[in-house]
């Protein structure tokens, strides 16, 4: 059977054929023929596609264009620019089409899904499918054919490095702990994804187990572990279950266990869920909760290499580079170097949020840039509002505003622009967002999860979030941004453990980046995106208002007054800025200020 | 209502379960803690008492551990858990309104739980489900693409 | 089950996996795969699930596979319901509930018919 990478519906309903549909199909085929595509591409007749309102129209699979209104002279061009080119014709894209198509995800040329490539294409209860994928064949064959120093080059010279977010080299990690003396030696996967925003490693673990599984097992051959465990949020119970069904699955092929692939290499991984703290995704927090005690960090040295779970060297990967592992042994790694910029290689994943059309998960290649990120991956802006800020790297990272869209991104880049690479949560923000707002909305995030033990993260997340409050409800004051800015310095150079020391970044990129705003509020007590209520009055325009009197039937607590067909007037005192009269004019009369 | 010896018969029960679960490992409390706190709804008192009795391992060590995780309820919690992640993903979505529809439904705040001990109203870490937000947890079930409107409908489905 | 305990093991059962793949290309099968990733069953993939099972029993409709897979990262789109028709190229469905599931198997599965309002382009 021929095969077509194209099929094109062409509708023959009887007004479209009034309308000179026959003559468009004719041209259709000829220009087809001209260019060579008659065996890639197949008209087919259908008797009817949407409303036929349009005029001819023809549907474009497996894209799923709908072209309408076409005439004989525009044949020529949407088969130049959607077969030849593969892209769509906006122009003639039928009016539901074209809103939706905008909706849909952009072309996905810029993304590269390396450690995604099976997310959502197998059945993750099924170890047989991620076989089929050439699953465990890069663990197969380092086991029979490489030596623990062979491993270790091939990942050194990927270039890999710790997709946790410190962004540390994978190899070097590797090698610490294989150096460390002391037995058994003990393998983590760290999967308390617990950013708020971050979903990559969740979708991953759920959706292809067991490549987290291998990746762990080479690691384990490399430095010599026999030990393994999964360290899971208890917010994640799929993940769990399915962990815990492709572990078993790869017990009974004996690919975990004693003797695997019939040498004397021993390894077995259990998971340990998580009782809900966030504190716990720091390492030695970590090690800590699966040792049965409080999850709270201690300091370093000595590193888990040398002294981790139950005192015995220990080696931390987060679940995204395990992922990586199989691929870089199975494809190579100047393949993986290929990737990337010259000091952060191959892709990282990305959790896609806020005011962007499309959101999700994204895979992209180190040196992509925030704008790239932003609008072609994920589509926009939400309403086609402004860009204002993204928050990348999590509840710790910071706040970059549009004049840092063409950055490209990297673990240094990110760094040295004031925020973070963090585990790969990114939180787009439009112009109505307020950058003070934000900052407290975080720092409420990781005053809570404050573990306690050290006194400048403590307090110091405490009166910082005091401050903020202070600020957004209209009673900040001169000096309000020099305490914090002193408060941040602190906290960063004084704390115990990475939450500590990332905690003030958001209010640190925020001073820096968007400083006018604080300034606004607490001078002017204005908030110039206009959030936040106590800086907010609701006020009619006298020139919409027709005295309709929806505002006043509508109002909550009666602060609106005035006769029909007479404007109306908001007392100011009485308003609790709750917005239903913005909402119900249907005049445009209620306005912000 | 269960009388105070059915009480302690079934506290006995859960912590002897989960101890034989777990072989008495003492690196094995926070599972141990878990399972407890699931059988029974929250981890009373004299079950952290037999806990540290069957590991051998210091009350206030137990009891610290048990205050430390959300996930651990040193309090009872009503019949139903209802779970509302209130992050700046699911915030930025419109959560806010879900919160307050929520507190109005149940008649609660934050950490409440309603006199009839039918609810249990507290707000959870990120789920992970940014993209569909605003998200809860009810007991075990996930609801994503929260509208206010959806509410009552799905608080209707718990006796 | 066999141990695995070489490279030509593995490579055994992996050409199985792809015959077993293959078949249910070239017997014409359909092949409906639902995502049931924690972030599809909160939008309501159980829901799906459940409606396209109970419809392949209602209309007695044979040799359809449903399985299930994890999460595509289209987290917006979901649930999201793929169907394949023997060897026909995937077809991936965005926000399928239970009535677009129904009509999906109706028009698609039984009937051929791309139900395109809900395609989602990859």
């Amino acid at each position: 059977m021929a095969y077509f990478r194209s099929h094109v519906l062409f509708s023959t309903d009887p007004t479209i054929v009034e309308q000179g549909g026959m003559q468009v199909k004719e041209a259709l085929l000829k220009e087809i023929k001209n260019k060579n595509l008659s065996e890639e591409v197949e008209v087919i007749d259908t008797p009817r596609i949407g409303d036929s309102k349009h005029g001819p129209e023809i549907m474009v699979y497996p894209e799923g264009y709908h072209y309408v209104g076409l005439t004989t002279k525009d044949i020529p061009f949407i088969v130049e620019e959607q077969f030849l080119k593969g892209r769509p014709v906006e122009k003639f894209l039928a009016p539901a089409l074209k809103e939706k198509a905008q909706e849909l995800r952009a072309p996905t040329a810029k993304e590269v899904r390396v450690v995604l490539r099976n997310c959502g294409k197998i059945n993750p209860e099924n170890i047989e499918e991620y076989i089929a994928e050439n699953g465990y064949e890069a663990l197969a064959k380092v086991i029979t054919d490489y030596s623990q120093d062979e491993v270790l080059e091939i990942i050194k010279a990927s270039g890999l490095r710790g997709r946790g977010g410190a962004g540390f080299p994978t190899w070097l990690k590797w090698d610490l702990t294989k150096k460390a003396t002391g037995s058994p030696k003990y393998l983590i996967c760290n999967a308390d994804e617990g950013d708020p925003g971050a979903f990559m490693n969740r979708s991953v673990l759920e959706s292809d187990p067991h490549s987290v599984l291998e990746g762990m097992i080479i690691a384990a051959y490399t430095i010599g572990a026999s030990q393994g465990y999964i360290y899971c949020r208890a917010e994640y119970p799929i993940a769990v279950k399915t962990l815990n069904i492709a572990i078993g699955q790869a017990r009974e092929y004996g690919l975990l266990g004693n003797n695997i692939f019939g040498t004397d290499f021993s390894f077995d991984i259990e998971v340990r869920k998580g009782a809900g703290a966030f504190v716990c995704g720091e390492e030695t927090a970590l090690i800590s909760s699966i040792e049965g005690k409080r999850g709270e960090p201690y300091p370093k040295p000595p590193f888990p290499a040398t002294q981790g779970v139950f005192g015995k060297p220990t080696n931390i990967n987060n679940v995204e580079t395990y992922a990586n592992i199989p691929q870089i042994i199975f494809h190579g790694a100047d393949w993986f170097a290929s990737m990337g910029t010259e000091k952060s290689k191959g892709t990282k994943t990305f959790a896609l949020a806020g005011d962007v059309k499309q959101t999700g998960l994204i895979e992209v290649p180190f040196g992509i840039t925030l704008r790239e990120i932003v609008f072609d991956v994920g589509g926009g802006i939400k309403n086609d509002k402004g860009f204002k800020a993204i928050q990348t790297g999590g509840p710790m990272g910071g706040c970059l505003p549009a004049s840092f869209l063409d950055l490209p991104v990297d673990y240094e880049s990110l760094t040295s622009a004031g925020s973070m690479m963090g585990s790969g949560g990114m939180v787009v923000m439009d112009e109505d967002t307020c950058m003070v707002d934000i900052a407290r909305f975080f720092m409420e995030f990781t005053q809570a999860e404050s573990c306690g033990k050290c006194v400048p993260c403590r307090v110091g997340t405490k009166r910082i979030l005091e401050i903020l409050t202070r600020i957004c409800d209209g009673e900040g004051k001169d000096g309000d941004i020099e305490t914090l800015e002193e408060l941040c310095k602190d906290i960063m150079s004084n704390s115990l453990c990475g939450l500590g020391k990332g905690a003030p970044n958001p209010v640190v990129s925020t001073l820096k980046h968007f400083r006018d705003e604080y300034e606004a509020h607490i001078f002017e007590k204005k908030c110039p995106a206009k959030t936040c209520k106590a800086l907010i009055h609701y006020e009619i325009n006298p020139e919409n208002c027709v005295g309709c009197t929806m505002c006043a039937r509508n109002c909550p607590v009666n602060a609106i007054t005035g006769s029909p067909k007479q404007t109306h007037v908001i007392n100011p005192d009485i308003c609790i800025r709750c917005g239903i009269c913005k909402q119900v004019c249907n005049y445009e009369a209620v306005e912000v200020t | 209502m269960a009388s105070r010896t059915e009480i302690t018969i079934r506290v006995t029960d859960a912590v002897k379960d989960a101890l034989e679960t777990y072989e008495k490992k003492e690196e094995e409390l926070i599972p141990i803690l878990s399972k407890v706190n699931r059988d029974l709804g929250f981890l009373p008192q004299e079950a952290l008492e037999l806990i540290s009795d069957g590991l051998k391992v210091p009350k206030s060590r137990v009891k610290s551990v048990a205050s430390f995780y959300h996930m651990l309820s040193t309090k009872p919690l009503g019949r139903h858990v209802i779970r509302f992640c209130e992050n700046a993903p699911c915030h930025v979505a419109g959560g806010g309104e879900i919160w307050s529809a929520l507190k109005e439904a149940t008649n609660l705040q934050a950490g409440e739980t309603s006199p009839d001990g039918k609810w249990s109203l507290i707000t959870t870490s990120c789920l992970g489900l940014c993209a569909v937000g605003p998200v809860m947890v009810v007991d075990g079930d996930v609801y994503g693409n929260l509208t206010v409107d959806k509410i009552p409908e799905i608080l209707g489905r718990y006796e | 089950m066999n141990k695995i305990n070489s490279l030509d093991d593995l490579k055994r059962v992996r050409e199985e996996a792809l015959e077993k793949r293959s078949k249910t290309a070239v017997s014409g099968k359909a092949h409906v795969i639902i995502g049931m990733g924690t972030c599809g069953i909160a939008a309501g993939a159980r829901e799906t699930m459940k409606a396209v099972l109970d419809y392949i029993e209602s209309e007695k409709m044979e040799g359809i596979l449903v399985t299930q897979t994890g999460c595509i990262g289209l987290c917006e789109q979901e649930p999201i319901l793929q169907v394949v028709r023997g060897d026909e190229e995937k077809v991936t469905y965005g926000k399928v509930d239970p009535e677009v599931a129904k009509r999906i198997l109706k028009e698609h599965v039984s009937d051929g018919k791309i139900v395109k309002d809900h395609v989602v382009n990859l």
